[in-house]
């Protein structure tokens, strides 16, 4: 890569993380809205999440007395993970400007970090909910974790390399792979734990302030102010990106291959288009279903667990 | 049809089977388990219309058509029956709970792709190396058949059992003869019919067909 198309590349994980910094508290006033028309109720309207984040963050943080310092840099953490993974996973472009980190394994991991610092600072307040929070949270990451790296993992194996972008070219390279029973298993799977990760129904209600459903709103209760915003930010920012993820790694159609700036001006418009439109379905979706009691819920995980392990098993034993 | 279609064709149909196997040891609906049971009927009749396309043979459309008959129609409108006399619409108490027959299918998948490694090895085609996934149906039907208590649930294990068998023969042959075909599904019908009597003088004797009941000594 010469000087210039690293220039390029740069500028385009910089576009890319511009969009979904900002395209993300869009996203969740989209989804908010669509819930919200299709219930008979008026809306808040698509900008409103950006409203109180804007708000939020004029606003200084307080922080309970007792708490250490795992509660101070939890929102930062979150954050800054999700800014990273904005960074690197190929939502515009095949040919990124660090396309070495953006591999499966190191993703995930990546992802769990920003899990496990927010789970660790529920703890940390020492209020119950806190800790419900957080014991909820981990019991749905412990299995929602091997999900998402057995169902990649599902569509590694035909490209022969466990980096996202390569994995994201193949599929581009040979679309008809698509329609393959590994790459359909392992998006039925997938598509279970971005539920579960984002924490959208039925797994947990994003709108609930009950302390008998709740999961991510039980560990970000003590926050406030600059921090909330942040946690808030991070959070729709995670929804964006499994999306992306999602859309990406099974229907790769406009993600650029090249530089050219027609192509990445193509994969920008392509990315807001299949994300806008797979978080309208997901909305839509949710408008017809119940929450999942708690206990229930494992018995779903495990079940899109089982669906990843068959994609895997799927690409070894058909074709 | 060209090569590389029917191969990507037969993946899919496969992969169907599959997924379709995993989802009746999901559900606990049991309307939903049986609907679930006829579209593997319609799939394993696909699989067999695919063959038989593919290998330009008339026996094996006509045995695809007695497939799609047995399997798709006649087997869940029977099981239908039985379910709208006997007033159980869910599996309430199975001996292994849901989470754990899930991750107990996951592993007798990867039992069923060891066990079949050697059997593909001997004529890797396309079809040959979809053969685990037979293997898998028929072990997932073994195992609804000895965790559920309810005879409802019990006899949708045998049937899944039977598709996997099904599913195996042809994938494994290419084709079964039309006359074992039809002997292998006349029984599978006869016993259907047999259960479904059973099930209602269980009902009759005992007010429910949970089969815990009948270890017990009665007058």
């Amino acid at each position: 890569m010469t000087a210039s198309e690293t220039a390029v590349a740069v500028a385009a994980a910089g576009i890319q993380v511009a969009l979904i910094v900002v395209g993300a508290p869009y996203l969740a006033g989209l989804m908010r809205q669509v819930r919200a028309r299709m219930e008979g109720r008026a809306g808040a309207g698509v900008g409103q999440p950006m409203r109180d984040l804007r708000k939020l963050f004029r606003k200084e943080a307080t922080r309970p007395e007792g708490t250490s310092v795992v509660f101070a840099a939890a929102p930062l953490i979150m954050l800054a993970s999700a800014v990273f993974l904005a960074a690197v996973i190929p939502f515009v472009s095949t040919i990124a400007a660090v396309g070495g980190v953006s591999d499966l394994f190191a993703v995930v991991a990546i992802l769990l970090l920003g899990t496990v610092s927010l789970a660790l600072a529920g703890l940390d307040t020492g209020t119950a909910f806190g800790g419900i929070g957080a014991s909820r949270e981990v019991t749905i990451v412990a299995l929602v974790e091997p999900t998402i790296l057995l169902a990649i993992f599902a569509l590694s194996v035909r490209v022969g390399s466990s980096n996202l972008t390569d994995i994201v070219a193949g599929t581009l390279a040979s679309p008809s792979q698509v329609l393959s029973p590994a790459s359909l298993l392992a998006a039925v799977a997938f598509a279970v734990v971005i539920v579960a990760e984002a924490g959208r129904l039925p797994v947990d209600n994003p709108s609930t302030h009950l302390e008998l459903t709740m999961i991510h709103e039980a560990m970000v209760l003590e926050y406030s102010g600059r921090d909330l915003a942040m946690v808030e930010l991070a959070a729709s920012m995670r929804l964006a990106l499994l999306l992306g993820l999602g859309v990406n790694l099974f229907a790769p159609w406009g993600v650029a291959t090249s530089l050219a700036p027609l192509a990445l001006l193509l994969g920008i418009v392509m990315l807001i288009v299949k994300v806008a439109l797979v978080g309208v379905a997901l909305a839509v979706i949710e408008v017809f279903m119940a929450k999942l009691r708690l206990f229930r819920v494992p018995e779903l995980l495990a079940g899109s667990l089982l669906f990843a392990l068959l994609a895997v098993a799927a690409s070894y034993f058909l074709a | 049809m060209s090569a590389a279609v029917s191969t990507q064709l037969l993946d899919v149909i496969s992969g169907a089977i599959l997924l379709t196997a995993v989802l009746t040891l999901w559900r606990r609906d049991l309307a939903a388990i049986i609907r679930l049971l006829a579209i593997q009927g319609v799939f394993i009749a696909g699989l067999a219309l695919l063959l038989g396309v593919t290998e330009r043979s008339g026996e094996l459309c006509l045995a695809a058509l007695a497939v799609a008959v047995l399997k798709a129609g006649v087997l869940p409108a029977i099981l239908r029956r039985v379910l709208a006399d006997s007033g159980e619409v869910r599996e309430t108490a199975p001996l292994v709970n849901v989470t754990a027959s899930l991750l107990a299918a996951a592993v007798l998948t990867l039992l069923a792709y060891v066990l079949s490694g050697p059997l593909v090895a001997l004529a890797p085609s396309a079809a040959t190396r979809a053969l685990p996934v037979g293997i898998a149906v028929v072990l997932l039907g073994f195992f609804m058949l000895v965790t559920r208590r309810r005879a409802l649930s019990q006899v949708i294990g045998f049937l899944l059992l039977d598709n996997g068998i099904t599913t195996t023969a042809f994938l494994a042959t290419s084709g079964v003869p039309l006359v074992v075909e039809l002997g292998v599904s006349l029984d599978v019908l006869l016993v259907v019919i047999v259960l479904q009597i059973v099930a209602a003088r269980m009902r009759m004797a005992f007010g429910s067909t949970d089969l815990d009941g009948l270890s017990e000594l009665r007058d």
